[in-house]
């Protein structure tokens, strides 16, 4: 390959991983830098590899949490924890098991780095910009906010990265969306993700590459960019990626399981490097106006179904829409629609800018007595880092549930579910029909809208709130 | 992995688009730790009421889901959450192929390693095909053909994962077979 060749930042970090090329009758062999486990999508990959008697090749680039089953309350008294039911305990205790037979570091309950993967990899520094992070989970694309190639696998995968380090991949193809101009005040991160999928539509990305450019990326914090990258699923997107700039390096400098001191300056040099070359060649380019982007929540039961608060919702123009609306019933204008339930957390919007966005607008106020508001940190990290800020006072003050760390309401797998018929204002990512509980109706937001929609007790544009305008 | 040559089958029909993993199986059944069994739950809030009875508002509770493997589905089957679950429990429920005009990303990649075979066709072979629910259909997959009636559709298949699934190879084994070259990628660039 010449050099000279401009690439994409998604063609440098693919090429430095290449171990065996692609030809027409097979997919390339991928090497794979890090990888997270957790309790869901590993048990079967475990059994695969011991039918087979292989080891795990590389426990020192494997890493593993418990987050999608753990109860979010704590433990009794006699220190049990009120796991939903004993099949989860079992899933806990075989990761727990799994782990220890082959020698995987594991934030386990003791540990004060657990959380939901995809937060605490990039808390530790285990996440490195240029490097290739597989999880099995399709959000893993989150880690791509620091110019990693991160994307979801099967558990089936997980066998083939926990016995080689490697995957068998064909490269995809890749969108630019650029997103020029700023966020208005009061507009947040999930606000621009929401309208970009919206653009695209749910399978708009499927299979691709997507790299996030322009001055409204460029402007977000960390915690920002991980959450527009974590939604590229949402549009069917394997991976979401972001160039590293200054704001990815002090991000990350001094964090346990990046590199220290010298070793870190000089890889920072390197991650400067992982730019889109001028002329760089993509097989879509969209760009999108940031400064016209209101507060947006969704109306259906896709995540691209946003629009703007205070919209109305679109007369369905399929039966899948029709489907959709009736499954929904919201009001007419979005914003007149009651809410039953608030959640703030999860992989997309459970770190502290969100829950600082949150307790910003419950401050001294009072959830609305029909409704019930659950917040939920991403990681013990962020719970300890919330604490000592006083957010959680605020939380509980304004009367909503202050929980353990955990995937929680968003997966709905641990026993935190919204009731059939409910409707929840969620910070997570999915609004599938029965995603947060059977007959469960979610409308995905940001942490803002979500607050401003517990007090309201409707959904509710979070700018009166913030004294915006 | 059993090998997948040709499938003869009548087809049953799920026209709603983007039916999503959530749906194929919903999320509170994963916390098992095996791979089997998991037939019973797909599509199991479509299938069963809040008590946990059956009932026949779905076509899945009324068909005999071993003379029907051909599931034919609206646009972007499969999207959302990388949950293998979905075809263990497409696979357990019956289905050895999926076909419709757009399937997620990783949805495909799981179900080519489970036997699974996901068919893409354009609008117009599905739309024909759709109208014709629970007759007969047959795929291909040497010669990468639908025929159903007399329509014949060619469909493509990424062709490593096309001769995994005709020949029964196992990819992990033939990944395995590669170690000799991972090792030299380890000395040469994680030195
Ligand atoms: S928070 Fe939700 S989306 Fe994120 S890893 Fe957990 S279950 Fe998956």
């Amino acid at each position: 390959m010449s050099s000279k060749q401009p690439r994409s930042l998604f063609q440098k970090v693919w090429d430095a991983h290449v171990v065996e090329p692609e030809a027409d009758d097979r997919p390339a062999v991928l090497y794979v830098d890090l990888h997270l486990v957790h309790e869901v999508t590993s048990p079967q990959a475990f059994t695969a590899l011991a039918e087979r008697g292989v080891k795990v090749r590389r426990p020192d680039r494997t890493f593993a949490t418990l987050d999608h089953s753990t109860p979010t309350l704590p433990p009794n008294a006699k220190g049990e924890r009120p796991y939903v039911t004993p099949q989860a305990r079992d899933q806990v205790a075989t990761l727990e098991k799994n782990c220890r037979e082959h020698g995987i570091a594991l934030a386990g309950w003791d540990s004060p780095h657990r959380g939901i993967v995809h937060v605490i990899g990039p808390e530790l520094g285990l996440t490195w910009p240029g490097t290739v992070v597989v999880c099995g989970d399709s959000h893993t694309a989150t880690h791509g906010a620091f110019g990693a190639l991160a994307f979801g696998i099967g558990t089936s995968e997980v066998g083939h990265v926990l016995a080689t380090q490697c995957l068998l991949q064909r490269k995809p193809k890749t969108i630019r969306v650029t997103a020029d101009g700023s966020l208005q005040p009061g507009v947040s991160a999930k606000d621009l993700a929401l309208t970009i999928i919206a653009e695209l539509g749910i399978g708009g990305g499927t299979g691709c590459v997507v790299e996030y450019a322009g001055e409204a990326i460029r402007a977000l914090d960390m915690e920002g960019r991980m959450t527009v990258c974590n939604l590229s699923i949402e549009m069917g997107a394997r991976a979401g990626m972001i160039a590293p700039d200054e704001t990815t390096i002090n991000w990350l400098r001094g964090r346990p399981r990046a590199p220290q001191g010298e070793a870190f300056d000089s890889m920072a040099s390197q991650w400067r490097a992982l730019v889109s070359d001028e002329g760089a060649v993509f097989d879509r380019e969209v760009r999108i106006d940031a400064s016209k982007i209101q507060p947006v929540a969704t109306w259906g039961t896709t995540p691209d179904t946003g629009i703007a608060i205070g919209a109305s919702v679109p007369r369905p123009g399929s039966p899948s829409a029709e489907r959709a609306r009736d499954y929904m019933h919201t009001q007419t204008v979005l914003a007149d629609t009651p809410v039953d339930v608030v959640f703030i957390g999860s992989c997309t919007n459970g770190r502290l800018p969100d829950l600082r966005a949150a307790a910003e607008v419950m401050r001294g106020r009072k959830v609305k007595s029909s409704v019930r508001a659950l917040v939920v940190p991403g990681s013990e990290a962020v719970r300890q880092q919330a604490e000592a800020e006083g957010l959680h006072d605020v939380f509980l003050a304004a009367g909503a549930e202050w929980r353990l760390p955990g995937c929680s309401m968003c997966i709905a797998m641990n026993g935190d579910l919204v009731a059939p018929g409910q409707l929840a204002v969620s910070t997570s990512n999915r609004n599938f029909e029965g995603r947060q509980g059977p007959g469960a109706r979610t409308v995905l937001a940001s942490p803002a809208t979500a607050a401003a929609s517990a007090i309201a007790g409707h959904i509710a544009d979070p700018r009166p709130y913030l004294g915006v305008q | 992995m059993t090998p997948f040559t040709t499938l003869t089958s009548r087809t049953v029909v799920l026209p709603q688009e983007n039916i999503d993993t959530d749906q194929i199986i919903p999320a509170r059944f994963l916390t098992t730790t095996s791979r089997d069994g998991l037939g019973k739950l797909a599509f199991y809030d479509w299938r069963y009421d809040a008590e946990g009875r059956a009932h026949g508002d779905t076509i899945l509770n009324r068909i005999a889901p071993c003379a029907h493997r051909i599931l034919v589905a609206g646009r972007n089957f499969g999207c959302g959450s990388s949950r293998e679950h979905a075809p263990w429990a497409l696979t357990d429920f019956g289905f050895r192929a999926v076909v419709s005009t757009e399937i997620a990303d990783i949805f495909t990649s799981n179900a080519l390693k489970n036997g699974l075979l996901p068919v893409v066709v354009d609008q117009q072979t599905w739309n024909e095909l759709a109208a014709r629910t629970g007759e007969n259909a047959t795929i291909d997959l040497e010669s990468c053909e639908l025929r159903f009636g007399n329509h014949v559709a060619k469909f493509a298949v990424e062709s490593f994962a096309r001769r995994c699934l005709l020949d029964g190879v196992d990819t992990l084994g033939w990944l395995i077979t590669h170690l000799p070259a991972i090792e030299d990628y380890e000395k040469r660039v994680a030195a």
